[in-house]
């Protein structure tokens, strides 16, 4: 069990450059086990490249983003050999992609998907696989019939689904998550921030996601970090930072949401 | 009696900076207390600022000056300097707040949300569905509708099932704003029961009540907020 006060996170003065223009500057936080960070800001704030440089995909210009291993303790990430890298990027950690079709293998099928991820660990049993994989296929409401079926035959929200079997079948214990309701219409997006928020709970998730939803980051993070021009304007509590915001932008942001 | 919640000193002002940066000061030097086993009623006409207050108290609201001191684990907690992650520890287990607005995931069933803040503090499920079937039983909502979202309900049943949230796990501090608005005869009785249990298990709680019946019937003293608004003294 990991200690609850220790931070299993923690990004320090990350900044990320492309050439003169800014991607995110120096960018501060801590995030712990169980915790859900939302960071919110319009098309071009930051969000993704921020989302990137700290999800050890893209590294950054200056700053240092540093992990609570299981075994090794406290590591940066981008001083890590690429192989320990790797392994960390598919079994601690996961990455729910706006568009499933970024997270999944589209020409196999839905069991192999998820067991795929089961494998790059090590896992060589047939039947343990295929099981663990039919177990989370129902833990996010797709019927076991369908195991089988290539994804391409799936609705959009059963996509975005059974992108999060596969990316959680390896017990994560942080989950980066871009848009993950994005491309959904509004009822398909209910159950899966249902199904979000009770995975996050029951498996204690830490999770940092990205959202231009104010109502979506409302309902799923803790704390809320609100972007502008690559910087970190507002940070703290979600309900503190929507319904008293002290920054000009997080005011306007606030204040065009229309309202039903 | 002891001691559970106090605001020291505290100011609040909104700046507007979407309508030309103007600053509107609400309140300064508030003092208030709150004790094991009272209730008290925040007062003021309408618009004087007793929601606002309410959500200062809950953190919700930023504080512009002063401190806001909350009990919490044998300990006296700042909400106005605490760390996101402490005010959620002391809102999950110290604090309660009933709002008058119901904020949730549409689909989820009304029993689930009733009995989430205590399957949040560990209790199991079974316990913590027990304890939220009886409540929505006697806020009389029909057993049939527990499965479904509450959003679908009347304004009434919604705020009953935010009453039967509010309730459900035995908070130290109590915020109610309004608990009573919109409820028929029988329902307002039964949340004044409901409000005096949690006196006698040594709640301590500030409400903001609409009518004087219900204010008489369970409040043990009141708080003026219009003394604390700007300028009032001048």
């Amino acid at each position: 069990m990991t200690q609850m006060n220790e931070p299993l996170l923690r990004v320090d003065n990350l900044t990320m450059m492309y050439g003169d223009r800014v991607g995110c500057k120096d960018v501060s936080f801590e995030l712990r086990p169980g915790e859900v960070l939302g960071i919110v800001g319009e098309s071009g704030s930051g969000k993704s490249t921020l989302l990137r440089s700290i999800s050890a995909q893209q590294e950054p210009t200056k700053g240092t983003v540093e992990y609570q291993t299981r075994i090794d303790g406290v590591r940066d990430v981008y001083q890590m050999s690429e192989a320990q890298r790797r392994l960390l990027m598919r079994t601690d950690w996961a990455f729910v992609h706006q568009n499933p079709r970024d997270g999944l293998r589209m020409n196999v099928s839905a069991g192999a998907n998820i067991g795929e991820r089961l494998m790059a660990i090590g896992d060589r049993h047939y039947g343990n696989i295929r099981s663990n994989a039919d177990s989370w296929l129902g833990k996010v409401e797709i019927a076991s019939e369908r195991l089988d079926d290539l994804p391409s035959t799936f609705s959009g929200g059963m996509q975005q689904r059974l992108q999060i079997a596969r990316n959680l079948v390896t017990s994560p214990r942080l989950v980066f998550m871009d848009e993950p309701t994005g491309g959904l219409d509004v009822s398909v997006q209910a159950r899966l921030l249902d199904l979000l928020r009770g995975l996050v709970h029951d498996l204690n998730l830490a999770v940092i996601i990205v959202t231009h939803d104010l109502a979506v980051a409302r309902l799923l993070s803790h704390r809320l970090m609100v972007m502008q021009q690559g910087k970190v304007i507002e940070h703290g509590l979600t309900d503190q930072v929507l319904d008293d915001p002290q920054h000009p932008y997080t005011q306007l942001l606030v204040s065009s949401i229309l309202q039903n | 009696m002891s001691e559970m919640l106090h605001a020291q000193n505290v100011a609040k002002s909104f700046t507007l900076h979407t309508q030309g940066s103007v600053t509107i000061p609400v309140f300064e030097g508030v003092e208030f207390m709150l004790s094991a086993g009272e209730c008290i009623a925040l007062t003021g006409e309408s618009g004087s600022g007793k929601s606002t207050f309410m959500r200062m108290l809950y953190a919700n609201y930023t504080c512009s000056q002063g401190s806001i001191k909350v009990f919490h684990d044998g300990d006296w907690l700042d909400i106005t300097t605490a760390s996101p992650h402490s005010i959620l520890e002391i809102r999950k287990r110290t604090l309660g707040y009933v709002s008058q607005f119901l904020r949730v995931i549409p689909r989820v069933p009304t029993l689930d949300i009733v009995a989430e803040p205590l399957v949040a503090l560990g209790t199991d499920r079974k316990t913590a569905t027990d304890k939220a079937r009886d409540l929505l039983t006697r806020l009389r909502i029909p057993e049939r509708l527990w499965q479904l979202s509450p959003l679908t309900f009347s304004g009434g049943e919604q705020q009953r099932v935010n009453i039967a949230r509010g309730f459900i796990a035995d908070y130290p501090i109590m915020l109610l704003d309004e608990p009573t608005a919109s409820l028929d005869a029988q329902n307002r009785a039964t949340v004044l029961a409901l409000i005096e249990e949690a006196k006698s298990r040594g709640a301590a709680i500030a409400g903001i009540f609409h009518d004087h019946e219900t204010r008489d019937a369970v409040c043990t003293g009141s708080f003026d907020v219009t003394s604390f608004k700007v300028g009032a003294n001048d």
